[in-house]
């Protein structure tokens, strides 16, 4: 058989090699007839009860918004109300499955038609749960177990599945649909577990074949040829190597070979992703995403789920500092129920602090949440896609109403430093015109709009340089500003942590930079590769 | 029985308050706390009904009760005061009440 390659998006890097494991998103084919009503009823509370077990076993396991999500689950589960309705279906004569599926979808109708996005956010449990309970009605289809070290290839992938297959022996998630801003996508970066989604002809792949994946380069190998096998493996084996001379530099901190210190923090998006990480590796964390928390399957986040996720990022770092963004929806990271559909260009649309300042119910409760958070440690707050100086200044104000509020309902809060993104020209051309405390350079976006071209668009990528001179020479203005006036200037974007592009950062006078904790030891040893000094090669 | 003029009573009302509403996380929350009363207790977005179970988080889920909305609670039978109280001081907490979390929850 021919050799296929396909391309998708990466959503957590890694080379793996397995066999192809489909989880078929179809419901499965119906075999038994219907039974009398006595059996059918009897048939969907063993189900439920099956289901219910199940579920708890994974909340016992999970942690943090998994095991939230997942403790909803096991109300509605143990509620006997949710399986009234089929009981009924059952009642008038219907199979088990089809009296489920038809008062699921009732429930499932509800939801979505409350007018509110919350709950239509909601329906994704929903049908968690209405799968895993025709899963134990017909037990053919669900009893499918994924084999240890398998690819496993689906349409997207729930993260109650996730959950429950086991990857300590390898293996890759290769999707058609998913997005690498999800949950699940988190989970797989945080597990070490290769990761594609967006992948084009992801139906054709069949189980059983052989299936090799590099998720960072988001390709895909089937019935792969001896010679791409060697390939493979030798990428395989260089990043086994690279892991384990970065591991050496991990633990040190960054310094020029001219002696330079420079200061290198983490990005990260939740606690699960830092559990098991030793924060001495870092000197903080220089950009906490929170868009996860609100892309769940579930609610969107309250105050007082906000303020814990940020409690336990803040105790991980142990007194170092945190610096976490507001809410960066829009653009690229659509969340039901807060960004706007149907926008021509969502990159130059309702984002971010834009977005935020629209929603005042959704800022309030996060600089409540962050607010509440800075009393455990040194938490600094940044606003993503500020233009002008009206909206760092309206963002202020409501800062200012968020601590009001607290120290009546008398809850412990501090006032978090106040800082921007850097990331759209007119700010990063005009910055003496904004009263920050501190500049944070997004590069991925800044390059997209300086550059005029899109990342996520393959056939101009090319042209979304960071190291552009026009890119580099903006970069540099920042950093002589916030040298000039006393602020700090961090960058955070993905050339942060990318080796080739450090020397250049840093010669334009960058001295913080923000990396993915994976990239922290190649970039500990390429710092360490250079000399700033005048003259110095 | 619940309606004989010896049964203990109790009707109280609250706004929600957090943002999100009666959703997810907040139901399970409520659910929980009237489950820990003896006494019949329901919720209902206006005081005229229709009432529903407040120890139940399918049907608690479908009032779908928007930040904002008033919720009614009425309790009959041991406790009903207290529970009523109870449920109210959760709403009206934005239903951040530590006291009532089970530790599973208190993580998210």
């Amino acid at each position: 058989m021919a050799e296929l390659r396909l391309f998708g998006r990466s959503a957590a890097p890694g080379v793996a090699k397995g066999v192809v494991a489909v989880l078929e998103a179809a419901r499965p084919q119906r075999r038994r007839g219907v039974g009398a009503p006595a059996e059918e009823a009897s048939a969907l509370h063993r189900a439920l009860a099956g289901a219910l077990a199940e579920v708890e076993a994974l909340a016992a396991k999970a942690t943090g918004e998994a095991a939230d999500m997942l403790g909803f689950q096991v109300a509605m589960l143990s509620d006997e109300e949710l399986i009234r309705p089929a009981l009924e279906g059952v009642g008038a004569g219907q199979s088990a499955p089809a009296a489920w599926e038809a008062a699921m979808a009732v429930e499932i109708a509800g939801y979505r038609a409350a007018g509110d996005d919350h709950f239509a956010a909601r329906t994704a449990d929903l049908e968690d749960i209405r799968d895993r309970v025709l899963g134990h009605l017909e037990p053919q289809a669900a009893d499918f177990a994924v084999p240890a070290g398998a690819v496993v290839v689906a349409a997207d992938l729930p993260i109650s599945r996730f959950l429950a297959i086991d990857w300590a022996q390898g293996g890759a998630i290769v999707l058609a649909g998913g997005s690498p801003a999800s949950h699940v996508a988190m989970l797989a970066r945080a597990r070490g577990v290769p990761m594609i989604v967006g992948l084009d002809r992801a139906a054709e792949i069949a189980a059983g074949r052989e299936a090799l994946v590099d998720a960072a380069a988001g390709e895909v190998v089937l019935d792969p040829t001896e010679a791409t096998r060697a390939v493979f493996a030798a990428r395989a084996d260089e990043e086994k190597r690279a892991s384990g001379l970065n591991a050496a530099f991990r633990m040190g901190p960054a310094v020029t070979r001219d002696g330079t210190r420079i200061t290198l923090t983490l990005n990260a998006s939740s606690a699960d992703e830092l559990e098991g990480l030793d924060p001495a590796i870092c000197d903080g964390i220089g950009l906490v995403r929170t868009e996860l928390l609100f892309d769940g399957p579930g609610a969107l986040p309250d105050e007082e789920a906000q303020h814990e996720a940020y409690r336990r990022i803040v105790a991980w770092a142990d007194g170092r500092p945190v610096t976490i963004r507001t809410l960066d929806a829009g653009g690229d990271k659509p969340i039901a129920g807060v960004t706007e559909d149907g926008e021509s260009n969502p990159f130059l649309g309702l984002r971010g602090i834009r977005l935020s300042l629209r929603r005042p119910d959704l800022f309030l409760t996060q600089l409540r949440a962050l607010a509440r958070a800075a009393a455990h440690g040194d938490v600094r707050v940044m606003l993503p896609m500020v233009t002008v100086p009206a909206e760092l200044e309206a963002a202020r104000r409501l800062m200012e109403t968020a601590l009001a509020g607290l120290a009546r309902d008398g809850l412990a809060a501090r006032r978090p430093r106040l800082g921007i993104m850097i990331e759209v020209p007119a700010a990063a051309i005009a910055i003496d015109q904004f009263d920050a405390d501190f500049f944070s350079i997004g590069s991925n976006d800044l390059t997209q709009y300086v550059t005029a071209a899109g990342r996520d668009i393959g056939s101009v990528a090319e042209l979304a340089d960071p190291l552009n001179p026009a890119v580099l020479r903006l970069i540099a203005s920042v950093a002589r500003h916030g040298r000039e006036t006393g602020r700090e200037v961090c960058l955070c974007g993905d050339a942060g942590g990318d080796p080739r592009a450090i020397g250049p950062l840093l010669r334009a006078g960058l001295r913080s930079l923000s990396v993915a904790a994976s990239a922290v030891g190649a970039a500990k040893q390429a710092i360490a590769a250079i000399d700033l000094r005048d003259g110095a090669p | 029985m619940r309606d004989s003029p010896a049964t203990e009573q109790a009707t109280d009302s609250a706004e929600l308050v957090n943002a999100v509403g009666l959703h997810a996380r907040p139901s399970v929350k409520l659910t929980q706390l009237a489950k820990t009363f003896a006494c019949r207790v329901e919720i209902a977005l206006s005081a005229d009904g229709p009432w529903v179970d407040a120890k139940s988080p399918v049907k608690v889920m479908r009032v779908k009760a928007p930040c904002g909305a008033v919720l009614h609670v009425r309790a009959s039978g041991p406790g009903a005061a207290a529970a009523a109280q109870a449920l109210m001081a959760l709403v009206r907490g934005g239903f951040g009440e530590p006291s009532h979390e089970p530790a599973d929850l208190s993580h998210g």
